[in-house]
């Protein structure tokens, strides 16, 4: 059947190539493919932009910068989608080293966004001959882009017949462009799905073929809309096949250095991962306990952290349903942390797929506490058809969840209704209406298309449409820049709130993870120290996110070591690690400061991006109170006692006598004045102005000063 | 299940061992080559073998390690993607590496070292 759908496919243009093999980890070109006009080409990569931006997400931000205007919306056909591995991915022997960045302008927020995601296709692409591809314009009809890297091949194709939903497509795809079964781990598809059409936070699937369980597996790039934007833009699938993956594919420097430094990782976590996060086994959905324990894991719309029922979303209750059996579970190679867990023949009630057993990748932590306890949903098998769907129709289960908790928060308050969300009940804890809400989005049809426009479309809509309270609304609709928020409950850690507050891309925890070493493990006490934390963290993590690396073993597993460290947050010995292996396999000489400058000049690059597409000030930077505190009389009645000491302790008021709203208040207060501080505190360690604009020394200091950039601060000063 | 079998009451820590198996399969006398080792602190000798035991196949992320029909777990070079993740988790510390190679070295149970062995240490176990 696949065969015929590739008789069916249109060729519009075909581009041969000489596969530049990678050396010292970068291939020196990219893959540059325009839509519009079926035009591809090959473009060198410099120096210069090898040494400013790295690779990864600065690559990214520097192709984008170029082919946007200060104008460019995200639908614009100059609007670009931009994947890049960076030179460290792709290298096999330490765990969580084949990561692609993904960067486009976003619909949720109408500036640059980045997005992380596993998956073959960096690595493959990067052997394939290419740092980076930019795939810009917009297709008349539907096409899949195949880049073939061993036969130095790249096509546009019609592909009209081929289904648009990514569990279907990847397989379908995976089939047609592979030669044989074992040829199948040499393709990745990247593709969104049908939901990604209808919502403003479409997301991408990242293929890879998991030979020991003969099924297509999918890795997300989850925030920002980037899926819409390939549909958008017609794309069906990005497709790409080479076969010949080495332990030196990258053809490092110094292989040595890199097979100590991995197989050092791979004993550590042999030898501690069952007594530490046990993420062999539980993936990341070990979170979950802890953060109901900690009051942190968000339910019914932040409102609270924890629910009697949160035991139920516990990681043994989920290994029950993994197919796990020391398997190798990494979405690439040498991953032996391995938290891509997977849940086979999974039978769905519900949907166009009704009654057929799937494949479930996850759910992640992030996905159970978006789609179930922040919709007051505690039923897992729920939550696999959810995540399966989310995947499938490719939209980001951070986006549906809080989007859904805000609907559900605005229908409890009487702000929409029945007969508004078109007979949705749309309650905390309705799983059936949830799932209903989905297939909509999917289809584009009823309050599905509302609910797909996201938190900060939906609070102007209700305020012009059933004139609900502007405030309020602020208040409750956890976005900020647009981007719906990660799933953390931060109104105790004024850290994670500037984590996500002062994030580049909105409110995503990946710059800015604070919460667990703030509130778990109590690392960051001071103020002084919240306000270093976030300098550092997020320029570290974002330099992962440069040389195509994953954060998650980072910090995931932790070495015996780390008890005497100074600063234990840092996990000192693992960042060394990074240096070693940037080092080892570019043949460059950094220490941590020059892995810190690196990322510092690309994070002002992209802060004044921000700046040129009109936004990237401090006001943009402002939260919803409900991540600061308790919004509502129900949430401060149910910490009751700890915000009364609070009052007490630090602000010297004394409680008694005083009523719920007036102490609610002085909360919001002293919170609000909290966030200020913070952001000054953070502006002024990162070389910004008190609006939040990086000062021209700053980008003097990190080698930024070309002019453009230079015209956007001068600006502002 | 063929397989190599140790006697470390019996080992002296010559090193023959390492000698003809790094010699076998590389042409060269390297014990960073072999695929065993033997190591000696104080009075306490130590041979580092493979038991066939398989632990390491399912870790594998592209099915290059398989026991063949004598129960020997092999390498499929062709396959191997260099990962080392067999490296870092077999029970023994059998699976070795060399940098001069991206494949890990593993004992096949090909017997050369028990002929050499001056002291009846090493066993091949069929």
């Amino acid at each position: 059947m696949n065969y015929n759908l590739k008789e069916n496919h249109k060729l519009l243009t075909e581009f041969q190539y000489q596969p530049s093999k990678a050396d010292k980890g970068y291939t020196n070109k990219s893959l540059y493919v325009n839509l519009s006009d079926n035009k591809i080409k090959e473009k060198e990569v410099t120096e210069m932009i090898k040494e400013k931006f790295i690779g990864g997400r600065g690559f990214g931000l520097w192709y984008l910068w170029n082919a946007v205007t200060p104008n460019t919306k995200w639908n614009d056909p100059e609007n670009e989608i931009i994947i890049s591995p960076g030179p460290v991915a792709g290298i096999t022997q330490y765990p969580g080293s084949g990561k692609s960045l993904v960067v486009t302008l976003s619909p949720n927020t109408g500036t640059v966004v980045d997005s992380n995601v596993g998956g073959y296709f960096g690595p493959l692409l990067k052997f394939s001959g290419f740092d980076a591809l930019e795939v810009q314009g917009k297709a008349e009809n539907d096409v899949v882009v195949f880049i073939d890297g061993n036969k130095g091949i790249v096509t546009i194709e019609e592909a009209p017949e081929e289904a648009v939903d990514s569990h279907i497509l990847a397989e379908q795809l995976t089939e047609i462009y592979s030669e044989s079964e074992e040829d199948k781990k040499n393709i990745s598809v990247v593709s969104a799905g049908t939901a990604a059409e209808h919502t403003t936070f479409g997301m991408l699937n990242f293929s890879f073929y998991d030979v020991r369980r003969k099924a297509v597996r999918l890795k997300q790039a989850g925030r920002g809309g980037i899926g819409t934007v390939l549909r958008d833009k017609k794309i069906k699938a990005v497709v790409v096949r080479f076969k010949g993956v080495k332990g030196d594919s990258n053809n490092p420097a110094d292989f040595e250095k890199i097979a100590k430094t991995g197989v050092k990782l791979h004993k550590e976590i042999c030898r501690l991962d069952d007594s530490q996060n046990r993420m062999r086994h539980n993936g990341t959905t070990f979170l979950a306990g802890i953060m109901n324990d900690y009051n942190l894991l968000p339910t019914e719309n932040f409102r609270f952290g924890s629910h009697p029922d949160g035991k139920l979303l516990t990681a043994k209750e989920w290994i029950k349903y993994f197919d796990y059996n020391g398997k190798a579970d990494g979405c690439w190679y040498g991953c032996t942390l391995g938290c891509a867990k997977v849940v086979c023949d999974f039978e769905l009630t519900s949907g166009p797929y009704q009654g057929q057993k799937v494949v479930v990748d996850g759910p992640e932590y992030e996905t159970i506490a978006a789609v179930g306890s922040n919709l007051g949903i505690f039923d897992k098998e729920y939550i696999l058809e959810v995540n399966f769907y989310c995947d499938t129709y490719g939209i980001d289960t951070i986006s549906f969840g809080t989007t859904t908790a805000f609907l559900m928060e605005c229908y409890q308050n009487g702000i929409i209704n029945k007969e508004t969300t078109g007979g949705l009940e749309l309650t905390f804890g309705n799983k059936e209406v949830a799932l209903k809400l989905l297939h909509q989005m999917a289809k584009g049809e009823g309050f599905g298309k509302i609910a797909g426009l996201g938190i900060r479309k939906q609070k102007e809509l209700f305020v012009k449409e059933y004139a609900a309270d502007a405030e309020f609304l602020n208040d409750i609709g956890m976005e900020c820049k647009g981007l719906e928020y990660a799933e953390y409950v931060s109104k105790e850690s004024l850290v994670q709130q500037g984590g996500f507050g002062l994030a580049n891309k909105g409110p995503q925890h990946d710059e800015a993870w604070l919460i667990f070493m703030d509130q778990v493990n109590n690392q960051l006490p001071t103020f002084e120290d919240k306000a270093e934390a976030l300098h550092y963290f997020p320029m570290f993590r974002t330099w992962l996110g440069l040389v195509g690396m994953c954060k998650l073993v980072w910090n995931d597993i932790v070495p015996e070591s780390n008890k005497d460290n100074e600063e234990p947050a840092k996990i000192t010995e693992h960042v060394q690690n990074y240096v070693d292996l940037y080092n080892a396999v570019t043949g460059n000489n950094i220490d941590i400061n020059g892995m810190l400058d690196q990322s510092e000049g690309v994070y002002q690059f992209q802060r004044v991006f921000n700046l040129r597409m009109g936004y990237g000030t401090r006001e943009y930077d402002q939260v919803p109170y409900r991540s600061m505190g308790p919004v509502t009389l129900a949430e401060y009645q149910s910490l009751q006692e700890q915000y009364d000491a609070q009052l007490k302790e630090l602000l010297g008021v004394e409680p008694e006598g005083k009523s719920s709203e007036e102490k609610m208040k002085l909360l919001r207060q002293y919170r609000e004045g909290q966030y200020h501080k913070i952001t000054d505190a953070v502006y002024e360690r990162r070389g910004w102005t008190r609006n939040g604009i990086p000062t021209l020394e700053t980008l003097k200091k990190f080698g930024m000063d070309f002019p453009e950039l230079v015209e956007q601060v001068e600006k502002h000063q | 299940m063929k397989k190599l079998i140790k006697n470390e009451e019996l080992c002296t820590a010559c090193g023959t061992c390492e000698q003809v198996c790094s010699e076998t399969y590389f042409k060269e006398e390297n014990r960073e080559k072999a695929s065993l080792r033997v190591e000696k602190e104080v009075d306490v000798v130590k041979l580092t073998t493979c038991s066939q035991c398989g632990e390491c196949i399912e870790l594998c992320p592209v099915e290059a390690l398989y026991k063949d029909k004598n129960g020997v777990v092999r390498i499929n070079k062709q396959e191997c993607v260099g990962c080392f993740s067999c490296v870092g988790f077999c029970p023994e510390g059998a699976m070795f590496y060399h940098v001069e190679h991206i494949e890990p070295l593993k004992c096949i149970a090909c017997g050369m070292c028990v002929k050499e062995c001056p002291e009846g240490a090493l066993s091949i176990e069929k």
